[in-house]
């Protein structure tokens, strides 16, 4: 059943281009970069790692309105409560769905935006590393925030006020990572805040689920 | 062995006491219409007997599964209407093509869920009832927008439903003929 609902979950960021969306943004934001700090290449190479960390936080951003609220709104929800399903097993594969159609674009989108600033090979290779550590963590995030935020009007400023502030332990390691002296440690502990956020979101996206339908 | 046992069921929705006391057991085959003005709590009822809310006083059992028509279409808007409710008959381990056959939506198969009508949407809506197999089923203002020939339509199906042991809870404004039901004054 939970298959079901991931493959869905794809077919949905496949239609209508929604998960194109974060991967243009996030190339946008690697293109307007240089015009910002100029064409210094020994400054974009050093500062470029982190404002491709800050790119992919605010793309992991943009999908939070069509996570959860379309299906809270149409009843998918309630028809899957009825089937048996829990609201954490709905979360799990939303989860997995949704990173499926977010990590691996943004990873490959990852190779144009480094071209763009000039990022050395071994800066790319831990920026990619990272983004594969560190997207689980905010797909998770992006999740939760889109059920706690289901059935509110004005989401989108609350989804960032939310939503951005748990994602800086993500915003230090991923960037510290592709820092010059970013090592293995960056790497361990942006892993570690990448899976507590995976960890917890089920349970908490399951309750805030719960939670709106009264 | 009853499908549905509501036992001294009270409801509270925003602070207000909608109901409280309420005793109703549907057996195979019955059927309970509930009635009440607007806002007396009838969505709430069937909302807790669907298992979707929890009464604040009282139990709720239910012995099977149960099948909900609301006002939620609750199918993908961009997929065609054979697909989309095949989505949800193949988590039913089911078969869709008779029950929209049933509630007359053959000649619908291709058409995307977003350019249905009103009507069309609510026949959608109880098609999937009908292929869900569900013994129980929970319809709020099931007949809401249904033309006379869906209203026919809609009589057969819970009249084979309750012939083959199914049981009825449904909240109506329009006349539904339900023979021998219970009548549930909230």
């Amino acid at each position: 059943m939970t298959g079901a609902l991931v493959l869905r979950e794809l077919r949905l960021a496949a239609t209508g281009g929604s998960a194109l969306l974060p991967i243009i943004f996030f190339l946008l934001v690697a293109a307007l970069f240089p015009f910002a700090i100029g064409p210094d290449s020994a400054l974009l190479a050093r500062t470029g790692g982190g404002a491709l960390w800050v790119a992919a936080l605010l793309a992991a951003l943009l999908p939070v309105d069509r996570l959860v609220e379309p299906d809270r709104a149409s009843g998918v929800l309630d028809q899957l409560a009825l089937r048996g399903l829990s609201e954490e097993s709905v979360a799990v594969a939303k989860l997995a769905g949704h990173w499926l159609s977010f990590g691996p674009p943004l990873m490959l989108a990852a190779l144009p935006a480094a071209a763009l600033i000039k990022l050395p090979a071994p800066v790319l290779a831990r920026l990619e590393l990272g983004l594969l550590a560190g997207t689980p963590g905010l797909a998770a995030l992006t999740l939760v925030v889109a059920a706690l935020t289901s059935g509110l009007r004005t989401t989108g400023a609350l989804a960032g006020l939310l939503m951005l502030p748990l994602a800086v332990p993500i915003l230090i390691f991923g960037a510290g990572l592709t820092a010059p002296d970013g090592g293995p440690g960056a790497l361990k502990l942006l892993a570690a805040a990448s899976l507590l956020l995976v960890a917890i979101a089920p349970f908490a996206a399951g309750a805030a689920i719960r939670a709106a339908r009264d | 062995m009853s499908l549905l046992g509501l036992r001294a069921v009270a409801c509270v929705r925003g602070g207000r006491l909608l109901f409280e006391g309420l005793d109703l057991v549907l057996e195979p085959g019955g059927a309970a219409l509930i009635a009440g003005p607007n806002g007396a709590g009838k969505s709430s009822l069937i909302r807790l007997a669907a298992g979707l809310l929890q009464a604040s006083a009282g139990t709720v059992e239910r012995s099977g599964r149960a099948a909900l028509a609301d006002e939620g279409l609750a199918l993908d808007p961009k997929l065609g209407l054979a697909r989309a409710l095949g989505f949800w008959s193949r988590l039913d381990g089911s078969d869709a093509s008779q029950a929209m056959a049933a509630m007359g939506l053959a000649a619908l198969a291709d058409v995307p869920v977003r350019m249905l009508s009103t009507g069309q949407r609510k026949r959608s809506v109880l098609a999937r009832v009908v292929a869900s197999g569900a013994p129980l089923w929970l319809l709020d203002e099931p007949a809401n927008g249904l033309d006379g020939d869906g209203e026919e339509r809609l009589a057969a199906a819970i009249a084979a439903h309750r012939a083959g042991g199914g049981a009825i809870l449904a909240a109506s404004h329009q006349p539904l003929d339900l023979p021998g039901a219970e009548r549930v004054q909230l």
